[in-house]
């Protein structure tokens, strides 16, 4: 066991001694009741609640059913998932294990992305010996009929498969393009049946939440937000890398936390999320403030923000499936719009024509990656106004025809 | 372990009896990157015998292929090296490390060396932003690349 330090994932527990607390528990009922009371809510991005997730899958009605983690960890800023999965795998198995148990599937995928291909050998491992222990395979830990066991599928290196319905039809073998949802995963996933898709961080918690109970969990954190987050701390920083802070930790306590002296802004979420200005500091990571996957990157004094958001620009263009047409002919005017920003040529009412399109992309793209695209140019449109000039011309030098 | 799927085939490969899915194509990754493994690349005869094996069209197969970027139906060199450039990547002078690459191997991003050992890629955030700059060289992640570095995974790559 690593010696990180932390207030859920990275504090003591036995080995297995989350799924011998569900073994003993022995019903689904009275584990989704207590995953649902702890109120944990998923740490992939999106923070659906993991307890009704689960139950939604219990609910409906199929000769089998899956557990699948996403360990497909490509929002630009995240490297939290490379370091569970190196140090607390076995927490992470033992957690997909417990959801097995509790929605009653008995065969769980790990889609790990092909950056990752490296740690291989060492998953494997920990798999084997898990299989060795009896706390995967055929009747875990002495419980007759509990059966369980997981099978590691590698990504071939598509930001866009993380989305939970692009991983099902890459696992199928198909392209990784999200699926219109409804259907849900939850009554329509793998091959058609029903199927909880989960991040590596949520796994790892649920042993915590077993072993230690829902009131433990949720004297952690704030009020709306139970426990605490894994973060990945990069860029203009001191001490870069992974912590764990109860939810309602400022953005000024994380670069304190981190030694570092002085920022510009910080941008919390990746590519996709929002870049927060200096006065916004006290700002909370919860999902009633700033929700987030985790990425935290601090932006010293030189970086330019509309670098930064070309940056972001380019890396959608290259990662959209393309199969929308918000999204597929959205990024382009976007990265249009950047570049006519940085050449000071963009005037006031081509801007708004292009806040506009935000709007529009936000509501109706398909999946999350379009959805998120505009959120990183906008923040810093509204509340970073001394990075840009406008051009003074009144009329309109660009048309937007989208 | 065997794979998990929702129907089962033992089907031969090779001379060696192997599981499949049968009502899926499923396992179609993992013969793609067996096939990678072993080539480099995946070819037009691979494919085929792909396709035949799950009892697809080849076409099928290759709009897969070209979907996914660490996929590939061209030949590349015989060690791939990508450069991360993404944000935190890209503070730390991933565009310098590009450039060290470029002229220690006297080529340009996305081409192969003429002796056909290095082809160097640049590619989206690679997970390893705590140790920026960062390459994957092959499977293997290098964080912290500093000139220095770069001479010295080429030269021990070439000796290999
Ligand atoms: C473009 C895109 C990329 C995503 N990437 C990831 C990812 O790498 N890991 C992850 O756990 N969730 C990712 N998600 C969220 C998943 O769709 C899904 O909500 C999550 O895996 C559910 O797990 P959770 O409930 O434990 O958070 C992504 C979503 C979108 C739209
Ligand atoms: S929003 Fe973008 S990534 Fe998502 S489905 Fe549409 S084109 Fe594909």
């Amino acid at each position: 066991m690593s010696k990180r330090q932390g207030p859920v994932i990275f504090s003591d527990i036995e080995p297995y001694a989350g799924l011998k607390s569900a073994v003993k528990m022995g019903e689904s009922k009275i584990i989704l009741d207590l995953v649902a009371k702890s109120n944990l809510r998923g740490r992939g991005g999106a923070g659906f609640p993991t307890g009704l997730k689960w139950k939604l899958v219990f609910d409906t009605q199929a000769d089998k059913k899956f557990v699948i983690c996403n360990a497909d960890e490509g929002e630009p800023g995240t490297f939290k998932d490379r370091v569970l999965l190196s140090e607390y795998a076995k927490l992470v198995f033992e957690g997909m294990a417990i959801a097995g148990l509790a929605i009653g599937a008995n065969a769980g995928f790990m889609y790990l992305r092909a950056e990752y291909k490296s740690l291989l050998p060492l998953i494997e491992k920990v798999l084997t010996d898990m299989r060795a222990d009896g706390a995967l395979g055929k009747n875990i830990m002495g419980k007759e009929g509990f059966d369980f066991d997981v099978e590691i599928r590698l990504g071939a290196g598509a930001y866009i498969c993380g989305e939970e319905t692009a991983l099902i039809e890459s696992l199928e073998g198909n392209r990784g393009e999200p699926r219109n949802r409804p259907p849900f995963p939850v009554n329509t996933g793998f091959e058609g049946y029903p199927t909880t898709v989960n991040n590596v961080e949520t796994f790892a918690i649920i042993p915590h939440i077993l072993t230690k109970g829902a009131e433990w969990f949720k004297d952690i954190g704030t009020e709306k937000s139970s426990g605490a987050k894994v973060i990945s701390v990069s860029g203009d920083c001191e001490n870069k890398g992974v912590y764990e802070i109860p939810y309602g930790t400022s953005l000024n306590e994380i670069l304190k936390m981190t030694g570092t002296s002085s920022a510009k802004a910080i941008q919390v979420g990746g590519a996709s999320g929002v870049c927060v200005p200096k006065e916004d500091f006290t700002r909370k990571i919860a999902f009633e403030d700033l929700s987030t996957g985790g990425s935290i990157i601090v932006l010293g004094e030189k970086v330019n923000l509309m670098d930064m958001v070309e940056n972001f620009l380019e890396f959608f263009k290259e990662e959209s499936c393309g199969q929308c047409t918000p999204c597929r002919e959205g990024i382009p005017v976007f990265l249009e719009a950047v570049k006519s920003i940085k050449d000071e040529k963009c005037t006031k009412e081509y801007l708004q024509d292009i806040l506009s399109l935000a709007e529009t992309m936000q509501c109706s793209s398909k999946c999350g990656l379009g959805q998120s695209v505009p959120n990183a140019f906008v923040s810093v449109i509204e509340k970073f106004k001394n990075e840009y000039k406008l051009s003074k011309k009144i009329k309109e030098e660009k048309v937007f025809n989208g | 372990m065997q794979p998990i799927c929702s129907v089962e085939k033992i089907i031969e490969k090779d001379g060696k009896k192997i599981v499949v899915c049968d009502d899926t194509r499923s396992q179609l990754f993992k013969l793609l990157q067996e096939a990678q493994d072993k080539n480099g690349y995946i070819s037009d005869k691979d494919m085929q015998e792909i396709a035949d094996i799950l009892d697809i069209h080849p076409v099928e197969v290759y709009s897969v292929v070209t979907f996914y970027s660490f996929f590939t139906d061209k030949k590349k060199g015989q060690h791939i090296i990508r450069i991360s450039n993404c944000m935190p990547n890209e503070m730390a002078g991933s565009k310098e490390i590009i450039k060290v690459f470029e002229d220690e191997l006297k080529i340009k991003l996305g081409e192969t060396t003429k002796d056909g050992l290095f082809t160097i890629e640049m590619t989206g955030c690679i997970g390893m932003c705590d140790q920026a700059p960062a390459i994957m060289v092959d499977d293997k992640l290098i964080g912290n690349v500093d000139t220095e570095k770069v001479k010295k995974i080429i030269s021990g790559l070439k000796q290999k």
